[in-house]
């Protein structure tokens, strides 16, 4: 029987037995549905991660000089300690730094650690306060929706005023300007000069909650020692011009801690690649634990089918016997309920896409993961759906196709 | 009258050319639980072209083991089998499933429609299995089905049939791949008299067309309308005999 047959026979079976192909599909339908979900999310995280996020966190053609790398996934405990006991970036260095990148590039100072903001009764919690020079804004692309954002003159002289994020102004002024308005960080007044526009969150965290002031605004000691800065934020115009400002960085740092050739940095030039070297480590976890489920309900989806080709090659024993009578070979009954099996695990796998794809889109409405369909994870779940039905398939049909026609035709 | 020996058949020979059917020393035994029962107990038989036999016998004699051995659906223990001069008696499963498909047409007690698929297609079955196209398949389909008086109720069910009428369904089936002989398994069984009438017509019809026929029955008034009945009792043949029509 030529293999088309065998298929348009088996989709005759399973639509004259709606309701129990139906539970046979579930399995493999969970199974599918699941994978083309997970699938999604860690493809639009993958994607989110790349295109905006580090960037978000790093900008474009951004580098930033730092005693360690701002995130790092699966670090061993001696490599922290080894981190910690590295000195700390100073003014001295950020100005040394600075001043021998003679291309052009925009450069800012950055410290940053969380506490409170208040104003009146009101306390604004687990706030990122940031003490940066007056470029930062730039080169963090931070838009300012109203006021204006300090002056290179008010980061020098240590002004204290202050320029809020959208959720801190929320938060400590709901409806009412925060212009000219006192806040106090760590007991003094700051002078509210701007607030950023809005920027959201990724993956959930928000990154409205931050209140940036002067560099060399009191708050600094809040955040760093006296003299000592986090990140050193260089943006250069092009990736080329970024490397080399890197390599000129490199230089200055080295020859300023008198680092001897064969002796590695004790600091790090960090790029957008660190956060997605960062992500690609979360994201094998992800690879790693999700198969899991999907490779369990598909078991399971499989387990179902056998079982009720089982029921089927019992069912219909008389049918079988009949067919050999009129000639069929073993291969012809074998191929006939492979071809069912298959049929209705790809059914399942068929419903498993739409609803898959589905998941995705109600993913990306409710949550803050930012998921999006990979076609590969599509292909991959209706061979994997194919393929479970051809292997839950292979012992019932085989069964079937042992059969004795003539105690499989006396076979009430 | 006892039907004359047609050929002295010894092991090693080859049937004459209008021989159908030849057994010879035919035997069948089953292991029944450590208990071997001997169904046959050497059959030799020869059925010429175009011969329409009944194979009579009461339960336990045989008739079954000795259909299903023709009908190629069992191999036996000891002895030879040629079905038009090939010997079956030796091939592989899927050897005898070629000659099942070819040489053989069956026609059972319960009919065995398939109950979802219409009278059109369950004539079609045996030659999806011999490999022909579709459009091949249907107008032998629909060939069949005008020889057996079907012609008006090719899309019908089997439920949406009457016994004859599913019955001679089942003929169609069995003669669309124009098989050497048409092997029928009680085929009156479950039909009332003047239904089984009806059928024994059709036998006849196609008898006359030609068609070399077998039939098992323990009914008399049906082996009457064979041309030959032989009687099987404890394994072997009782007596073979030639009636007029």
């Amino acid at each position: 029987m030529p293999v088309f047959e065998a298929f348009r026979l088996a989709l005759q079976t399973i639509r004259a037995q709606k309701l129990k192909s139906g539970f046979s599909l579930l399995g493999v339908f969970i199974g599918v549905a699941s994978l083309i979900a997970a699938w999604s999310i860690v493809n639009g995280v993958n994607r989110y991660m790349t295109e905006k996020f580090a960037q978000t966190l790093y900008g474009v053609n951004t580098f930033q000089l730092r005693r360690r790398p701002m995130f790092a996934a699966n670090v061993p405990d001696s490599v922290w300690r080894a981190w910690r006991r590295r000195p700390r970036i100073k003014f001295s260095d950020a100005e040394a730094v600075t001043a021998a990148l003679t291309m052009p590039v925009v450069t800012a100072w950055q410290s940053d650690d969380n506490g409170s903001v208040f104003y009146g009764g009101k306390e604004a919690r687990d706030i990122q306060l940031v003490a940066a020079s007056e470029r930062y804004f730039e080169i963090k692309n931070l838009r300012i929706a109203i006021g204006r954002p300090f002056t290179a003159q008010e980061n020098r002289s240590g002004v204290p005023v202050a320029v809020l994020g959208d959720a801190v102004a929320k938060r400590l002024f709901v409806d009412r300007t925060p212009l000219e308005r006192s806040v106090r960080i760590g007991g003094i007044g700051y002078r509210v000069i701007g607030v950023v526009e809005k920027q959201g969150s990724v993956l959930g965290f928000p990154l409205d909650r931050f209140v940036v002031v002067p560099a060399f605004a009191p708050a600094q000691s809040l955040v760093n020692p006296p003299g000592v800065v986090d990140a050193l934020l260089v943006k250069a115009r092009s990736e080329v011009e970024m490397r080399e400002a890197m390599e000129v960085a490199e230089g200055v740092m080295r020859s300023r801690r008198h680092l001897r050739p064969n002796q590695d940095n004790n600091f790090v030039l960090d790029t957008s690649e660190g956060v997605q070297r960062f992500w690609a480590g979360i994201s094998r976890i992800l690879v790693v634990v999700l198969p899991g489920v999907v490779i369990v309900s598909l078991v399971i989806g499989g387990i179902v089918i056998m079982n009720i080709m089982l029921m089927s090659v019992a069912e219909r024993t008389r049918e079988i016997g009949l067919r050999k009578s009129l000639g069929a070979r073993r291969r012809d009954v074998l191929r006939q309920f492979l071809a069912e099996s298959a049929a209705l695990a790809t059914v399942g796998a068929a419903f498993g896409i739409v609803a898959g794809i589905g998941l995705t889109l109600l993913i990306n409405a409710v949550s803050p993961l930012p998921a999006s369909v990979s076609p590969a994870s599509v292909v991959l779940g209706v061979i994997m759906g194919a393929g479970v039905g051809v292997i839950a398939g292979v012992y019932p049909a085989s069964r079937a196709a042992r059969l004795d026609p003539i105690a499989a035709l006396r076979q009430e | 009258m006892t039907a004359p020996p047609l050929q002295a058949f010894r092991t090693g020979d080859t049937p004459l050319p209008d021989i159908v059917i030849l057994t010879h020393k035919l035997t069948r035994a089953y292991d029944m639980g450590g208990e071997v029962v001997r169904a046959l107990q050497g059959v030799s038989l020869q059925i010429k072209k175009n011969e329409y036999v009944a194979v009579m016998g009461p339960s336990g004699s045989g008739k079954s083991t000795l259909m299903n051995l023709i009908g190629c659906l069992d191999t036996p223990t000891s002895g030879e089998y040629w079905l038009n001069a090939q010997k079956v008696s030796d091939l592989d499963d899927d050897a005898l499933a070629r000659i099942r498909n070819k040489e053989i047409g069956f026609v059972f007690q319960t009919f065995n429609l398939l109950p979802r698929a219409t009278a059109l297609h369950n004539v079609e079955l045996p030659l999806i299995y011999a490999g022909h196209g579709a459009r091949e398949r249907r107008a032998q389909a629909v060939h069949a089905l005008e020889r057996v008086g079907l012609a008006d109720r090719m899309q019908h069910r089997p439920n949406e049939l009457s016994g004859g009428q599913r019955q001679r369904v089942a003929i169609a089936r069995a003669l669309v791949n124009e098989p050497s002989i048409l092997l029928a398994d009680e085929p009156t069984g479950n039909l009332d008299s003047t239904t089984s009438g009806e059928i024994m017509q059709v036998f006849a019809a196609l008898h006359g067309q030609g068609q070399t026929i077998v039939m098992v029955t323990h009914e008399h008034d049906i082996a009457a309308h064979a041309a030959r009945v032989v009687t099987l009792r404890d394994g072997l043949i009782a007596t073979d005999q030639r009636q007029a029509a």
